[in-house]
């Protein structure tokens, strides 16, 4: 311990006087576990704070009017089974949404190793194109006449301009930064992101813009296995399975694919084997605007309104879900926006409500964001595994 | 693109046609992406020289005349052999010009024929007045693309001219232009000294130079230019070869004169000038300390806004009447202590947990905690404490016993902002050098080999955090002061872009460069809701603040006042790939290799 201080103390500024010791503790290892011990007590201050918060809503489930709940949550009335149902449905769908973005940055993380901040401006690009088909397709009736045939279109078109997005911001912003820092490119992308928000802003103005109502066979009320589930979700949740299975056999079963695990492993080997780095590269951002794309019409079909800050959370939350996941790890990013869907909707009834917090509505984000903060907190590699180029596979 | 300098074309017209119409598709895309965003229309309003021409006319011109420069420049590696620019490079430049206007005239064909105003805002008749300036469109596709065409030459010829000459050219235009940028200012500082027949007479009435004022205005500019070339650069030359006490007389010297201009000028400035001068105070504080934590220690914070609101709330709730849970209505001075404490608080809390992230998942995480912040004061659950979306109000001004600082007086909120200003500058400027600024500047290169080198890295982060929290709290504070209210909707995650976007174009971790990133950016295109000198680009400055973040990124890491050892480490690899090719010159002296960088970075 002696040698350690004093392999510091080279007292220079410069202006010549001496420097201040205390600047850094002299005792570097008591601070750091000083540090530690605080993350220990946030850990087991969120985990308590969780467990009571889900104590408190079986106790309120079994008795609504127990001790518990008369000090933190008068007038608990508890979840009825349908609620509950409603809960899991609207987490499913919410989730698989953020699954479809969160396949982007995984990819794009696990190819070139930064995390592509305006990737929810591409999935904001998607859902914004769909309004403006959608809109001319019910400008001439084809919305109702056709519907299908009109979902396609706009899945088609959305694809279609999301790709061109993250293609044109590959070769545009990131390409000639491939070998800088790993935090250059990041902040290069928050500023591809605050452009291309600020360009559509500009292109189509500031108003929320609305799409059409879904025709009533598809968005009504139906009833699998004991869930009410609205047409819309269904809709959603099958697009998103059937996206997510085409993924996987390009990823798994194609030759470009296994070019993008191999150049997600090591570029350098890829490119001697005869892969095309720079193909495969812009191949990843493709596919992974596509996804966003077809992440941003269903979106649109849930929620029905899209402006140009759209992109903004769902980014930030898909890409949380990424890390839940594990991120390079796909069927992880899957998994992990599922889950975060379903804590968002969940945890704020389940774990908040009992607690006695008001309006926890509202905080919905914070949930979302606290989860990334456990994620990190207890495993920081995701819940499923990374697959970055350490690994074996990509 | 690089074969272009490999290979010697055999006359003027042997263009390499591929470059040629990519630039050209690049300068077409772009006008009608500018036109479509509705910045010429919107711009239209602000005259730069009366009645000839206009900020929007001028945003427009621009493009051709860079797309030209461009595309006229040589790639060349050093140690090549190049050809000598001249009559190839002109009709490049040309033929990209007249590619772009091409652009605006199908712009204007389609703008004439089909109305898409549905999805397109700016789709409409207004733009196809402005494009052909009221008189058909035969005549304004021709005028575009002549004028585009000869923008773009001009452009090119930028490359061939002599030194002197472009000089003389760029100092005449960009001084007019800012002249006229900074009309207001001008103006309000011309009626200060009680000269405002010197306003009066080189602007005119409606705004904007005019004509003859602008011609005898360049014509000076010109003089100037050329009796100074060479001298400005002898004098920082000289200033930076001083050593010792010469160097630190000098320094103080310099000192002094920006100190009494700070402390002199406002007297002399209107409401408005000193509002702006004020809003610039408040960021520049807050970026001082971004500065420190991005600039200094490599953490790149996102949700720096948490500490600025933590900041505004404590001061809020300690001094207005008007909080709704506890209101000791604490006198400034008192409160900013417990500023300090609780914003030192929340950056261990907000630190600890981040503190040993890769960096690009403390840049999300602290996102999300400056979100969550915001998201809870804006919560009922907090409400009854923070007042929730109504926020708290009435929040006194300060009182000094001989004067009062507050918003309807901007003035002294400026000497406010500016003491603290000082206090952050020499903060900041002592802990550079400090062991404290070494171990943050070494975690920043390499935060394994820092380790190794025995430094606490944890507790060296936490403290970046500590100290660029407790900025942002006192800008905070200020804040609060000035405005005499505060809501949740002041503390966006946009306010933490901005301000990363200002340390960045002025140059991460250069006191200077962020002083001037501050100016220039929030002065004169203006804050998040603040409008500064131009408030024309009000509705477009977020759009110009994210193509500044791309551009600077891609051209100049380093920003505009790079701090020399933050520019050679984002320019390793060029300086290597010089050092290789200049190989045989120097051998393998590594410490003259780096000397040179080291001057050529300060250049």
């Amino acid at each position: 311990m002696v040698g350690y201080p004093s392999l510091w103390s080279l007292p220079m500024t410069s202006d010549g006087g001496p420097v201040s010791t205390q600047a850094i503790s002299t005792n570097p290892m008591k601070r750091l576990i000083s540090v530690d011990r605080f993350l220990t007590f946030i850990r087991i201050f969120l985990v308590t704070m969780i467990v009571v918060g889900v104590l408190a809503f079986i106790w309120q489930q079994i008795d609504a009017d127990n001790p518990f709940a008369r000090w933190r949550n008068p007038g608990a009335r508890g979840l009825t089974g349908d609620q509950f149902k409603g809960l899991i449905v609207s987490g499913l769908s919410q989730g698989s949404m953020y699954g479809l973005i969160a396949l982007g940055y995984s990819m794009v993380y696990g190819v070139l190793g930064f995390i592509n901040f305006a990737h929810g401006e591409v999935f904001m690009v998607g859902a914004m194109t769909g309004f403006i088909a959608s809109d001319k397709f019910q400008a001439n009736g084809m919305w109702e006449s056709n519907f299908l045939l009109c979902l396609g279109l706009i899945i088609a078109m959305a694809i279609f301009f999301s790709t061109f997005t993250a293609v044109v911001m590959e070769r545009v912003a990131y390409r000639p930064l491939r070998s800088s820092p790993r935090l250059i490119p990041l902040i290069t992308s928050i500023g591809v992101s605050f452009f291309i928000q600020n360009f559509v802003l500009g292109l189509f103005g500031p108003a929320t813009k609305s799409y059409p109502r879904l025709p009533e066979w598809l968005s009504k009320q139906r009833s699998i296995f004991t869930f009410e589930i609205a047409g819309t979700r269904l809709l959603v949740l099958a697009v998103a399975a059937v996206s997510m299975g085409s993924l996987w056999y390009f990823v798994e079963r194609t030759k470009t694919g296994k070019a993008m695990r191999a150049v997600a492993e090591d570029k350098e080997i890829a490119a001697l084997m005869g892969i095309d780095v720079n193909r495969t590269i812009v191949t990843t951002f493709a596919v992974g605007g596509a996804m966003a794309g077809v992440g941003g019409i269903l979106w649109g079909l849930m929620f029905r309104s899209v402006t140009h800050m759209t992109g903004f959370l769902p980014g930030v939350k898909a890409f949380t879900a990424a890390v839940v996941g594990g991120i390079g790890n796909l069927g992880g990013a899957m998994a992990g926006g599922i889950s975060l869907g379903s804590a968002e909707s969940i945890a704020p009834l389940v774990i908040l409500e009992p607690l006695g917090v008001p309006g926890v509505s509202q905080l919905k984000d914070a949930v979302a964001f606290t989860v990334l903060v456990l994620v990190l907190l207890f495993r920081p590699s995701g819940l499923f595994g990374e697959r970055l180029s350490s690994e074996d596979r990509a | 693109m690089s074969t272009a300098a490999a290979l010697v074309p055999s006359s003027a017209l042997d263009q390499d046609w591929r470059k040629v119409f990519r630039w050209g598709l690049i300068c077409g895309g772009t006008l009608i992406a500018l036109c479509l965003v509705g910045m010429p229309v919107e711009l239209d309003r602000r005259e730069i020289v009366e009645r000839y021409l206009s900020l929007g006319y001028v945003s427009v011109l621009l493009v051709p005349i860079f797309a030209g420069w461009v595309a006229a420049t040589q790639i060349v590696l050093e140690g090549f052999e190049s050809r000598k620019q001249g009559l190839y490079d002109l009709v490049t430049g040309l033929l990209v010009g007249i590619l772009g206007g091409g652009g605006l005239s199908l712009l204007m064909v389609a703008l004439d024929s089909w109305n898409l105003r549905d999805p397109l805002v700016n789709w409409s008749p207004k733009l196809l007045r402005f494009l052909t300036y009221e008189n058909g469109m035969g005549f304004g596709a021709a005028s575009w693309i002549i004028t585009c065409g000869a923008l773009g030459l001009a452009g090119a010829s930028l490359h061939v001219v002599p030194r002197v000459v472009r000089r003389v050219v760029a100092i005449v235009l960009l001084g007019l232009l800012a002249l006229s940028v900074l009309e207001s200012a001008v103006q309000d500082l011309s009626e200060g000294f009680g000269l405002e027949w010197l306003a009066d007479l080189i602007y005119a009435k409606k705004g904007g130079l005019t004509l003859t004022s602008a011609l005898l205005v360049g014509m000076v500019m010109a003089v100037v230019a050329v009796l100074t070339d060479g001298r400005v650069k002898a004098v920082s030359n000289r200033y930076r070869k001083m050593e010792g006490m010469e160097r630190q007389k000098a320094s103080i010297v310099l000192f002094a004169v920006v100190a009494v201009l700070c402390i002199v000028l406002p007297m002399f400035l209107g409401k408005i000038m000193n509002e702006l001068l004020a809003n610039v105070g408040i960021f520049l504080l807050l970026a001082l300390g971004l500065n420190i934590v991005v600039g200094l220690a490599g953490l790149l914070d996102l949700g720096y806004v948490a500490f600025f609101a933590v900041g505004g709330y404590t001061t809020a709730v300690l001094t207005s009447p008007n909080s709704p849970w506890f209101a000791p209505e604490l006198h400034f001075g008192v409160s900013l202590i417990f500023v300090v404490i609780f914003a030192a608080i929340v950056g261990l809390v907000i630190g600890a947990p981040v503190i040993r992230m890769r960096g690009d998942y403390l840049a999300i995480v602290t996102l999300g905690f400056g979100e969550i912040i915001r998201l809870l004061f804006m919560s009922d659950w907090l409400s009854p404490y923070f007042g929730g979306a109504q926020g708290i109000t009435n929040i006194p001004g300060v009182d000094l016993g001989f004067a009062t600082v507050k918003g309807t007086d901007p003035r002294s909120v400026f000497y406010l902002v500016l003491f603290f200003c000082a206090i952050a500058i020499y903060v900041s400027w002592r802990l550079q050098a400090s062991r404290l600024g070494r171990a943050w500047m070494a975690i920043r290169e390499d935060e394994q080999v820092a380790e190794a080198m025995g430094i606490n890295t944890v507790s060296a982060k936490l403290m970046a955090f500590v100290v660029g929290a407790v900025l942002a709290a006192f800008s905070g504070a200020v804040l609060a002061a000035k405005v005499g209210s505060i809501f949740p909707t002041s503390f966006m995650i946009l306010v933490s872009i901005i301000i990363l976007v200002v340390v960045i174009v002025g140059g991460m971790g250069n006191i200077a460069g962020v002083l001037v990133g501050s100016v220039v950016l929030i002065g004169v295109l203006g804050g998040p809701k603040q409008p500064g000198l131009l408030q024309e680009f009000q509705n477009f400055k977020l759009l110009i603040y994210g193509i500044l973040l791309v551009f600077m990124m891609l051209k100049r890491p380093e920003g505009l006042v790079p701090s020399a050892r933050r520019s050679r480490e984002l320019h390793q690899d060029e300086f290597l790939q010089d050092a290789w090719l200049k190989g045989d010159k120097l051998g393998s002296d590594d410490d003259e290799i780096e000397a040179g960088h080291v001057g050529e970075d300060s250049r």
